[in-house]
């Protein structure tokens, strides 16, 4: 065998990599440098927009309150932004980028990491858009108690909608591509909650496994007592043990 | 950050001990060690299916191996502060996002391994994908023009190691030749290369040493030079069945070739002495050497699952 000898050790170069915070910055960028990814946060904008002044301006006036515009304008960024944190994950697969990914940054825990902080960020641009869309639309449209939405209610309405993102990078580590993980996120629950309707015996259970019942209480600010029970033990059987399955499954994976 | 394991001192920039991968019963990668060293383009031959990419995704980490170990510059893969710096990396030129551009594939690169954005227009001149190729969906790229992307890809951080898989893989010969040049040039300058193909005579022209992989294993692993040598001495008779009985009795093992003659593991004066004395009468008889080399290829790689087949190449 020839063997050319390079005199002095060779070893890696003292080349930092990449920071966490570049790494969620990469992600970001990735959720919107595509067609459908624009497309998606645009939708999620308009709609969060249209329902707050439809909310605003529609209705008796009575019933009208910042708290109800923003119960009803959080939604629609709710159903499309989890979608971006499920084609986050399942997009590395499907579009088999997760090849160059991986490459490139081997601890693959960053990775899971990263995506998950760049997908809480959308989040909460998301909800601070819907706020500020409805307190304008309250402001311009003279509702009563314009400021009456309270601390304790913001806080309720913003776990929410962090923890249904969570939920959608939880699905999309599981399930892997991105139809079977926007349909099962969207009908597995509704099955489970309807499942739990129709047989009366399981009412006691249920209201401690029902992701949607406390889930969608505390979207609406109106959790309370024994709910944050619910919420912890019916969210740990579907956010928390998916999110941690599926990144054991990434963990050990092999990537083609 | 600073606390990288205290790396030996090394003259492989890839170094690759008793690999193996199986999958269920099946094995796809069987006891496979070869190193590359710098200043040399290494070719990485075997049929499709013989392993060749698992080895690679095994190197840079992506496959975890059955047993066995890899190292780049002495270090597993996932030890590398930083990999895109160190090892240019293409193990798949259609595996990018479809709805990206050219240059922002490249941009995302270059941010997540810390290298400026005026990197991605070199790169981009580099591999002639500049202007409005740049600003193209890949998704609407020829093979040709993402295996190009792949190699800017790989070339952003200005790596010491490139490890290609099947990067002739579309191109047009001029784009070939191009490569070739390009990776001529880079291991001249020091720098280490490890590319892959099926086709002999796509790596032929550019790499210094060669390591022939089949079904799994390593079947030949040397400079091209030495393998030219190895590669024995082909000769024709007007019987091929005298002719392989002659030199069944004088022991010398053969192989088929493709255009009826017989590949033989001895010097042409032991082969004509075993036909002289059973009187087969030849109509050709020459070392072979550079059409050897592609008689060689195949007959390493084409019967695989022959016992016979493989001791040609010990």
């Amino acid at each position: 065998m020839s063997t050319t000898t390079i005199p002095g050790a060779l070893t890696p170069r003292d080349i930092a990599g990449p920071t966490l915070g570049r790494l969620v910055t990469v992600e970001l960028r990735k959720a919107s440098d595509t067609r459908s990814g624009r497309w998606l946060l645009g939708l999620a904008v308009l709609t969060t927009v249209t329902v707050a002044i439809m909310r605003g301006f529609i209705g008796p006036a009575g019933d009208r309150t910042l708290t109800d515009i923003v119960e009803l304008a959080h939604i629609p960024f709710s159903i499309f932004l989890p979608i971006i944190g499920i084609l986050l994950i399942t997009g590395e697969w499907t579009q088999r980028t997760a090849l160059t990914t991986f490459a490139l940054v081997p601890d693959r825990r960053r990775v899971v990491l990263s995506k998950l902080l760049a997908a809480l960020a959308l989040s909460a641009t998301g909800l601070a858009a819907a706020l500020l869309s409805a307190v304008v639309v309250a402001g311009v449209a003279g509702v009563d108690g314009t400021w009456n939405l309270g601390v304790d209610d913001l806080g309720q309405v913003t776990l929410a909608v962090l923890m249904g993102m969570v939920w959608g990078v939880a699905f999309g580590l599981v399930l892997r591509t991105p139809a079977a993980a926007i349909v099962a996120y969207f009908t597995l629950p509704t099955v489970f909650g309807v499942l739990g309707e129709l047989i009366s015996g399981l009412e006691s259970t249920w209201k401690w496994l029902d992701p949607n019942r406390s889930l969608t209480t505390l979207a609406e600010m109106r959790l309370s007592g024994d709910g944050w029970w619910h919420l912890l033990t019916s969210s740990s059987l579907w956010i928390l043990l998916p999110l941690v399955a599926g990144t054991a499954l990434l963990l050990r994976r092999e990537v083609k | 950050m600073c606390s990288g394991p205290a790396a030996p001192i090394v003259q492989s920039m890839i170094t690759v001990e008793h690999l193996f991968k199986r999958y269920g019963g099946h094995t796809a990668v069987q006891d496979v060690s070869f190193r590359c060293e710098p200043g040399t383009v290494t070719g990485f031959l075997g049929p499709n299916g013989a392993g060749k990419s698992t080895t690679m995704r095994m190197i840079a980490g992506l496959t975890p191996p059955t047993s066995g170990t890899t190292t780049v510059l002495g270090v597993p893969y996932g030890a590398l502060p930083n990999p895109g710096r160190e090892i240019g990396v293409l193990l798949d030129a259609s595996a990018q996002h479809a709805g990206r551009t050219g240059l922002e594939t490249l941009r995302l690169t270059a941010d997540v391994i810390g290298v400026p954005r005026a990197r991605v227009h070199e790169l981009l001149k580099l591999v002639d994908l500049e202007s409005t190729k740049a600003r193209r969906r890949v998704g609407d790229y020829s093979l040709g023009m993402r295996q190009r992307l792949g190699l800017a890809l790989a070339l952003i951080g200005d790596p010491r190691i490139l490890m290609l898989d099947e990067p002739a893989n579309g191109l047009d010969p001029e784009g070939i030749h191009w490569m070739r040049g390009l990776l001529r040039d880079f291991a001249d300058r020091g720098g280490t290369v490890l590319l892959s193909s099926h086709l002999l005579r796509e790596v032929e022209a550019v790499a210094d040493r060669l390591v022939v992989i089949a079904g799994g294993k390593i079947v030949a692993d040397g400079s091209k030079a030495e393998l030219l040598e190895s590669a024995g001495t082909l000769v024709k008779a007007t019987s091929r069945t005298e002719l392989r009985r002659a030199l069944a009795t004088a022991g010398l093992a053969s192989t088929t070739t493709t255009d009826g003659g017989q590949l033989v593991e001895a010097d042409p004066e032991a082969v004509g002495r075993a036909v002289a004395q059973a009187g087969v009468i030849l109509t050709e008889l020459r070392p072979a050497d550079g059409a050897g080399l592609e008689e060689l290829f195949l007959s390493l790689t084409a019967t695989q699952p022959h016992a016979d087949r493989q001791e040609v190449a010990a």
